[in-house]
């Protein structure tokens, strides 16, 4: 079943070459061949959402994206969002709000919520809902997630 | 409470939202997981499992699996070698132990169940290679319900038994329960039952096994709650000490229960490391999850219950069934369930009379394991349904009927009819809260002119008593064979002055890190940030319990609590010798000792534990080196209570459960942390509106799981679960050291009763109701189609 491709890949700015197989998913590149393991795997099918990474700065399901289909692209992870060192807005909000409790899915949130607030930054709270209801959380009934973005959003609109 | 008693309970730091410390690593994608460790040459395991509920293993031809590219080994239950069998025991004459196999040899009992392991290069390659071993397959018969399992002449799960039945207690009894219902005004006889569930922690189980010094001892990273009863099990089977195993919880993607078992793959990785002489990793996947990992709340109620005209209840007579699936498993054994239900089954209504069989029935689906809640859920749906059913009979409101039969304020410590002791709780406090917040009269004039329009309104309720921190004894009367209860927490001060406290359970979630931090924060007068928390090491930390049935603040907060209390002393010792003070006239106050009444006369803890660990020559003589002190604690248990109550609307064509409001009003004592406790009640409520309405394993009379995917098996998303607003009561407990009652489990253990009593006031014009959880439309749509035609 081997079948190896040299690809290139990007990720939070970073360039990196690898040798993958082809059914290699995309999550299993970042985690196991690249060691970025804060994007966690959570059902290998596509509905829970706790691998979303932004694949050229749409949320992409990385469980379900082959690595050889990251070839020459921009992924960013969990790992990139951290401002030299300090949690970003989004991130305190989360810790402030409490967003996450076991932590699992945190990462797949915090990058959903990333690419949603890049791409509406005042989103309504029923815009926010409806996009935080692509990913699963277990621990938390949500709430602290969701009061975590509109914070997040209220944050950088006071800012900007 | 007032300002003195919560000083007197606590301090400067328990009772606020302190921000947790776990949020840094799992925000910045720096926590680590089973998976995320990273070991040099590590080998990968895959399972082959049965594809049938019940059937004889005639064969197992392993050899093209042996010969594909990457394969290190193959595993059947003939290559395990001499384990000692693992047989869950209650010690109870109606107990019926069943081995449970690590591997089965020659009969598979659910679908799922692991028969043969591949150990390769990776998962790929071990996955690849598990499709190449051939298990010839005789199918047999299989026992796909409760209904199938009790019948006469039922196949049975364990060919050598007499019936499914593996637990039969006629648990209570009452000369007069006969005469009591025959006189009663009122007698409400139905049926309550609950769909099989799965925990769905986000990270599926995983463990880590490598054997170091030569092949002399193994350390099993693993996802687990109990890390220390994984190692005692482990050392058990493979016939080791236990100083040869150690086993390391790091950080767990949820449990939820589901994890405070003993799981069989987490000592074949040890035996498959040991094998092929390196580390060897097992990482479930959501599918195994679905099929294999542990179930639980598949129960059957049939209640009478006797009414007299002023809506008291009388008498509950009960038979409780509870599908437990092919095994008993370890430590709490098909018992858990059936016994819960059967011991706490009042909850905190005073019914004199009670009577109750309980039963654990095996039958071909993965095996039972408690998951969070226990029966509860199941048991408060029963009570809050009766009482509904009475309140419609004899036209009580839902406040009314429930406030007649509270415990009320004043009648503490309430013996039940079972013989619980249940301390001070506010229940009649919490009703009337949620009665008087959702408005009732006003609820019922708006649900009157929704039903002239043909809107479907309707409100519930649901009322229970959370028992938690279970000590030893509650374990031991359940005549469990291992009896967990106690707890013990070490706590360190180093020579810099900053502590480190250890403990026996096991967090994974709950922010023990920083609960923990703030109760031994205030006894030792510093801030949380100088105490470090670890758990979850079998190195590292005292032998302990680990982390479920709400017990970790309850048990392990009342350890930190006396060990920091212990070490509190010591410092005032050494700093009454260093001030030359008496030691009674010391505070302990923002990281020094100091004499009251004396400010600046006053020694820091570095100071003090300089002298302690590093001037030992200038201490007292009769004084050791060292700051370091230990304690246990094993409490009687102590209730929580909570009243949730919800305002729902149906559709009335597709049937769909929309809830308008959710409100929790609850008194677990004295909050930690009030942040963290808001968060469990929440994430708890959510697990039970996702049991109430969407989630069911479903299973075919031939044990085939028939929804083995999330597309599937419904966990809810942020768009079915609606805000719910928590009011909070204040009743300290008296039986844990902090004041601080359990409260991990009561969002699950209400929220289906306050469902389906809501789904059922909606539809009670209609002469409707729901006794089956979880409710989905094509049942609500099935209990109008009957109404109709009856």
């Amino acid at each position: 079943m081997s079948d190896p491709h040299l690809i290139s890949i990007t990720v939070n700015g970073v360039r990196h070459e690898t040798v993958v197989e082809a059914r290699r998913s995309l999550a299993d590149v970042l985690r196991h061949d690249l060691g970025l393991t804060g994007t966690h795997i959570g059902c290998e099918h596509g509905i829970c959402g706790t691998c979303t990474v932004l694949v050229e700065g749409r949320p992409a399901r990385s469980c379900l994206m082959f690595g050889v289909q990251a070839d020459d692209l921009h992924v960013e992870t969990v790992e990139g969002l951290a401002e030299n060192g300090d949690l970003n807005t989004l991130q305190q909000a989360f810790t402030e709000a409490h967003g996450l409790q076991c932590g699992y899915c945190t990462p797949g949130f915090l990058m959903l919520a990333t690419a949603l607030l890049r791409e509406n930054p005042d989103p309504t709270d029923d815009e926010i809902r409806t996009a935080m209801s692509a990913n699963l959380c277990r621990c938390t009934g949500y709430a602290g997630i969701l009061a975590a973005v509109r914070a997040a959003a209220d944050a950088d609109s006071t800012t900007t | 409470m007032d300002a003195e008693a919560a000083a007197a309970l606590g301090g400067r730091w328990v009772g606020r939202p302190v921000a947790r410390v776990e949020d840094r690593r799992h925000l910045t994608g720096d926590a680590t997981f089973v998976d995320d460790i990273r070991t040099a040459g590590v080998l990968h395991v895959a399972f082959s499992r049965s594809p049938h509920g019940a059937a004889r293993i005639e064969g197992i031809d392993t050899a093209d699996a042996e010969q594909a590219p990457g394969v290190h080994a193959v595993l059947t239950a003939a290559d395990l070698g001499d384990l000692e069998p693992l047989v869950p025991r209650l010690n109870r004459p109606e107990f019926v132990a069943v081995e449970f196999p690590m591997l089965a040899a020659e009969r598979v009992r659910h679908a799922g169940e692991p028969v043969a392991l591949v150990v390769a290069d990776s998962p790929h390659a071990a996955e690849d290679a598990v499709e190449l071993i051939v298990v010839d397959y005789e199918a047999d018969e299989a026992v796909g319900s409760i209904e199938a399992a009790v019948e006469h002449d039922a196949p049975r799960v364990h060919e050598q038994l007499e019936s499914n039945v593996l637990l039969d207690v006629p648990f209570a009894d009452d000369p007069e329960m006969d005469d009591v219902l025959a006189a009663a005004e009122l007698v409400v006889d139905a049926e309550f039952s609950s769909g099989r569930l799965t925990a769905v922690p986000l990270e599926g189980r995983a463990c880590l096994a490598e054997w170091e010094r030569g092949g002399q001892r193994v350390v099993l990273h693993t996802s687990t709650q109990i890390p220390h009863l994984v190692r005692t099990t482990v050392a058990g089977v493979l016939g080791l000490d236990e100083h040869r195993v150690r086993v390391v919880a790091p950080d767990v993607g949820g449990g939820f229960g589901q994890k405070c078992v003993v799981a069989r793959e987490e000592v074949l990785v040890c035996v498959a490391a040991r094998v092929v002489g390196a580390p060897v990793k097992w990482v479930e996947d959501r599918v195994e999850s679905l099929l294999a990992g542990f179930q639980g709340h598949e129960q059957r109620f049939d209640v009478r219950a006797g009414f007299d005209a002023d809506g008291t209840m009388l008498a509950v007579d009960a038979d409780i069934v509870a599908d437990v699936g092919a095994y008993s498993t370890h430590p709490f054994t098909c018992g858990v369930e059936p016994l819960m239900a059967a011991t706490e089954m009042l909850g905190p209504y005073r019914v004199k009379h009670y009577r109750c069989r309980t039963r654990a029935v095996a039958t071909n689906k993965a095996p039972m394991a408690p998951y969070r809640g226990v029966a509860r859920p199941q048991m408060v749906l029963a009570m809050e349904r009766l009482l509904q059913k009475a309140a419609i009979a004899l036209d009580l409101e839902v406040d009314e009927i429930r406030l007649r039969n509270l415990i009320p304020p004043g009648a503490f410590p309430h013996i039940s009819a079972t013989g619980l002791s249940i301390d001070e709780g506010s229940y009649h406090e919490s009703v009337e809260l949620c009665a008087s917040t959702l408005d009732l009269p006003a609820f019922r004039e708006r649900q009157r002119a929704a039903r002239e329009e043909g809107r479907l309104l309707g409100i519930g309720v649901s009322v229970f008593a959370e028992r938690t921190g279970y000590g030893t004894e509650a374990f031991a009367q359940r005549k469990m064979a291992i009896t967990p209860g106690y707890d013990t927490a070490l706590v360190r001060m180093d020579p810099s002055g900053s502590v480190l406290l250890s403990v026996g359970t096991s967090g994974h979630g709950q922010g023990h890190q920083t609960t923990l931090a703030q109760v031994a924060a205030d006894r030792l007068g510093l801030t949380p940030d100088r105490v470090e928390v670890r758990q979850g090491d079998t190195d590292a930390t005292p032998y302990g319990w680990g982390t479920f049935a709400s017990r970790s603040m309850v048990v392990g907060g009342g350890a930190t609590r006396r060990a920091s209390d212990l070490l509190a002393d010591r410092l005032k010792t050494l700093a009454a010798h260093m001030l030359e003070a008496d030691p009674e006239d010391l505070e302990l106050y923002d990281g020094e000792a100091v004499v009251r009444g004396a400010p600046g006369k006053s020694v820091a803890f570095e100071q003090i534990a300089r002298l302690a660990y590093l001037e030992t020559h200038r201490l007292p003589e009769d004084v050791e080196p060292g700051l370091e002190c230990t304690a246990s604690f094993d409490p009687p248990g102590t209730f929580s209570n909570a009243c949730h109550g919800a305002i729902v609307e149906l559709d009335p064509e597709t049937m769909d459960v929309h809830i308008e409001r959710y409100l929790v009003v609850e008194d677990c004592g004295v909050m930690v942390n009030p942040a963290i406790v808001e968060g469990q009640v929440r994430g708890g409520v959510a697990q039970g509106i996702a049991a109430a309405l969407y989630e069911e394993l479903a299973y075919g009379e031939d044990g085939q799981l028939q929804n083995a995917s999330l597309m599937d098996y419904l966990v809810p998303t942020a768009w079915e679960i609606p805000p719910i607003e928590i009011l909070h009561l204040e009743t300290p407990s008296e039986f844990s050291e902090t004041g601080a009652k359990g409260m991990g489990e009561g969002g699950t253990m209400g929220a289906p009763a306050c469902i389906a009593t809501a789904v059922s006031d909606a539809l009670a014009h209609l002469g409707a109701e729901v006794d089956r959880i979880p409710i989905t439309p094509d049942r609500l749509h099935e209990a109008l189609r009957e109404r109709e035609q009856a």
